[in-house]
C-alpha cells in the first residue's frame, strides 16, 4: 500500500515540477539559457540513470555508454532528417535500435568480468563511432545538421518515464535478480539465477534509455559529430554515476545535477572544466570509494519513509 | 617490395607499441590494475624528449635517457600518490583512479602550455637506405634497435637480477613475498619506474617518428599497447613484445590496404576477438576460477 503510496507523491510532485517550469518558460521569466540548461540536466539524468542499472544495480563495469547515445542519436537524426518521420517516433526508434546494439554489443562482451568486460565496452563504443566516421550518409566527420525539436515537455517526460521504468524494474523480480548478480555472480548462479539473462537484460535497458537520451541530444544541439561521442563522453557520463554512488540512483540524479550545473558555468573555461572534474574524480575515490551516496537513496533521509525502503529491498 | 616496406613500417610502429605495452603489463601482473595514466605518462616522455632537444640542444640519446628518468620519477609519483592507498579498494575504484589521473594529468598539462600541437625537431639525421628495392629509413632502424635494446636490458632486469626476481615473486603472490622479507612497495615502486621510463622513451621515439606531439596524443597510443598487452597475454613480458608488433603490423596492413579510416578499429575488433575467444592472450595460461 505505501509504496503505491509514494509512487502518487512521487507522480504529483513531478507533474508539479513540470508544470511549474513549463509557466516560468512560457512566462519568459527562464531564459533560453536557463531552459536550454535545464534540458541538459535533463538529457545528463537519462544518462546517468540508465548506467546506473549497468553499472550500480547489476556490477557489471561499462564505459562505453556513450556508443548507445551515438546510436540513438544518429538514428533519431536519420528518422527526422531523412525520413521526415515525426520527433517521438524518432526518439523511440533510437531507443529501440540503441537496445538491439545493446544485445549485440552485450551478448557476446558480458562473459568477461571486470577490468575486460570495461575495456571491450570501451572498445566497441569506440567501433561504434569509427562507424559514423566512415557513414557518407550520415555526414562522416563533419557531421550531421539536425533541427532544433528537443523541448522542455519532451525532455521532461522522457526523464519520467526513464526514472519510473528504473525505478521499478529495480524493485522487481528482475531488480533483485540484477543486484544479487551485482553482489555476488556465482552465488546468484548457484541460487538458480540465469546470471547471462539478467545482466543482457539490464545491458539493453540501459542502451535503450541511451538511445532516448541520445534522440534528444542530437535534436538540442543543431549538428552531431561522431567527436561528441568519444570516450571523454562516455567518462562524464560514468563519472556522474560513480560520484553519485554505485547503486543509488537518488545519488546518480542529484550528481548529473550538480555536475552539469558546474559545467555549464564552466564551459567557458574547458581546461579548468576537466581538471575540477578529475580531481573531484579522484579525491572521491581516494577518501570515499563509496561515492556520495553509497547505496543509499535520498528517502532513506526521510524517517517515514524508511518503511517503503524496507519493503523495496534495496540495500 | 613495397610489402616488405609496410612490413619494416609496421614493425617500427609495432615496437613503440611494445614498449608501452611492457608498463600496462608489468603493472597489471603486479598489482592487478590497468594504469590507464600510463599513456600519459608516454606523453609526458615525448614532452619532455621534445623540450630537451628543441629548447636545450641536447642530442638525441641524451634527451631520450632524460625523458626516460623523468618519467620513471614521474610513474613512481603516481604511484606513490594515487594508487598506493588503493591497494586494497575495490578493482572498480581503481579503475576509475586511473581514468581520472589521467585526465588531470591531460589537462593540466593543457592549462600549463596550451593544447596546441608541437613540431618535433629533427634529433636524428634521417637517411634512406636502398635494399634489394626495399626504402628503409635510418630512424625506423634506430628506432627498432633501440627498442629491442630495451627489451633485452627489460628480460635481463626481470630474470637476473634481486629486484626483477622480487618482481615476479609479488606478481606471482603478493602476501607470500612480504612474508619472505621482500619489501613489497619498493618493488612496486620499480615496476612502476621500469615501465614509465620504457613509456618514456616510447614517448620520444613516438615524437621522432611522427613528427608532431599534442598533449592528447596518449589517450589512443595508450588504449592500443593496451590492446597489445591483451593480445600477448597481460602479465606475461615477452606477449606484450609480440602484441605489439603484430598490432603495429595489423595496422599497417589495414591503411596500406586503403582503409586508414578504419586503422583505429582494427585494434578494437583485434581487442575484441581475442577478449571472446582467448581472453588469456597468445601466450597466457588459462586460470581457473576459484570460488
Amino acid at each position: 500500500m505505501k509504496k503505491v503510496k509514494g509512487f502518487w507523491v512521487f507522480l504529483i510532485l513531478s507533474i508539479v515540477l513540470y508544470g511549474t517550469v513549463q509557466l516560468l518558460i512560457n512566462a519568459g521569466i527562464l531564459n533560453q539559457f536557463y531552459s536550454n540548461t535545464l534540458i541538459f540536466i535533463g538529457i545528463n539524468i537519462i544518462l546517468a540513470v540508465s548506467l546506473h542499472l549497468v553499472i550500480g544495480i547489476t556490477g557489471q563495469f561499462s564505459i562505453g555508454h556513450a556508443g548507445f547515445l551515438a546510436v540513438g542519436a544518429y538514428i533519431s537524426a536519420i528518422f527526422t532528417m531523412k525520413l521526415q518521420l515525426p520527433f517521438p517516433i524518432a526518439i523511440l526508434a533510437g531507443g529501440i535500435i540503441a537496445a538491439l546494439a545493446g544485445l549485440i554489443v552485450g551478448i557476446p562482451s558480458l562473459r568477461l568480468k571486470g577490468d575486460y568486460l570495461a575495456i571491450a565496452t570501451l572498445g566497441f563504443a569506440e567501433i561504434i563511432r569509427i562507424v559514423f566516421l566512415n557513414i557518407d550518409y550520415v555526414g562522416g566527420a563533419a557531421g550531421m545538421q539536425v533541427s532544433h525539436l528537443t523541448n522542455w515537455t519532451y525532455t521532461f517526460i522522457c526523464l519520467f518515464i526513464t526514472i519510473v521504468v528504473i525505478m521499478n524494474f529495480t524493485n522487481s523480480r528482475h531488480g533483485r535478480a540484477c543486484i544479487s548478480v551485482r553482489e555476488n555472480e556465482i552465488a546468484a548462479d548457484a541460487m538458480g539465477i540465469n546470471t547471462v539473462y539478467y545482466k543482457v537484460i539490464a545491458f539493453a535497458l540501459g542502451s535503450f534509455f541511451a538511445g532516448i537520451a541520445g534522440g534528444l541530444y542530437a535534436h538540442n544541439f543543431y549538428i552531431i559529430q561522431p567527436t561528441n561521442f568519444g570516450f571523454l563522453k562516455s567518462f562524464d557520463i560514468l563519472i556522474y554515476v560513480v560520484l553519485g554512488g554505485l547503486g543509488s540512483l537518488s545519488g546518480a540524479v542529484i550528481s548529473a545535477i550538480l555536475l552539469t550545473l558546474v559545467s555549464t558555468f564552466l564551459q567557458d573555461y574547458p581546461e579548468t572544466r576537466m581538471i575540477i572534474y578529475s580531481l573531484v574524480l579522484v579525491i572521491v575515490m581516494l577518501y570515499r570509494p563509496q561515492g556520495l551516496m553509497g547505496t543509499r537513496e535520498i528517502t532513506d533521509i526521510f524517517g517515514k519513509w524508511k518503511s517503503v525502503k524496507s519493503v523495496k529491498g534495496g540495500n | 617490395m613495397e610489402w616488405i616496406q609496410q612490413l619494416i613500417n609496421g614493425i617500427s610502429l609495432g615496437s613503440i607499441y611494445a614498449l608501452i605495452a611492457l608498463g600496462y603489463t608489468m603493472v597489471y601482473g603486479i598489482i592487478k590494475l590497468i594504469n590507464f595514466a600510463h599513456g600519459e605518462v608516454f606523453m609526458i616522455g615525448a614532452f619532455v624528449g621534445f623540450y630537451a632537444i628543441a629548447g636545450w640542444g641536447l642530442g638525441f640519446f641524451p634527451a631520450l635517457i632524460l625523458a626516460m628518468a623523468v618519467c620513471a620519477v614521474f610513474g613512481v609519483l603516481i604511484e606513490r600518490i594515487a594508487y598506493r592507498r588503493l591497494r586494497n579498494a575495490s578493482r572498480i575504484a581503481a579503475l576509475i583512479t586511473a581514468i581520472g589521473l589521467s585526465l588531470l594529468i591531460q589537462y593540466v598539462v593543457i592549462y600549463v602550455r596550451g593544447a596546441q600541437p608541437e613540431a618535433y625537431p629533427d634529433a636524428l639525421s634521417n637517411k634512406t637506405f636502398d635494399i634489394f628495392g626495399v626504402q628503409i629509413s635510418s630512424q625506423s632502424i634506430l628506432i627498432l634497435s633501440v627498442s629491442i635494446v630495451l627489451m633485452i636490458l627489460l628480460q635481463f632486469i626481470v630474470h637476473r637480477t634481486k629486484i626483477g626476481k622480487a618482481m615476479r615473486a609479488v606478481s606471482h603472490d603478493m602476501d607470500a613475498a612480504r612474508l619472505m622479507g621482500i619489501n613489497v612497495n619498493t618493488t612496486i615502486s620499480a615496476t612502476f619506474a621500469i615501465g614509465s621510463a620504457l613509456a618514456g622513451a616510447a614517448g620520444v621515439f613516438f615524437g621522432v617518428y611522427y613528427t608532431k606531439i599534442e598533449p592528447l596524443m596518449g589517450i589512443i597510443p595508450g588504449l592500443k599497447a593496451f590492446v597489445a598487452a591483451v593480445l600477448g597475454g597481460i602479465g606475461i613480458i615477452p606477449g606484450a613484445m609480440v602484441g605489439g608488433l603484430v598490432l603495429g603490423v595489423v595496422e599497417t596492413i589495414v591503411s596500406a590496404l586503403g582503409y586508414s579510416l578504419w586503422r583505429d578499429a582494427a585494434a578494437f575488433i583485434i581487442l575484441i576477438l581475442i577478449l571472446l575467444f582467448r581472453p588469456s592472450g597468445i601466450f597466457g595460461k588459462n586460470a581457473r576460477e576459484k570460488v
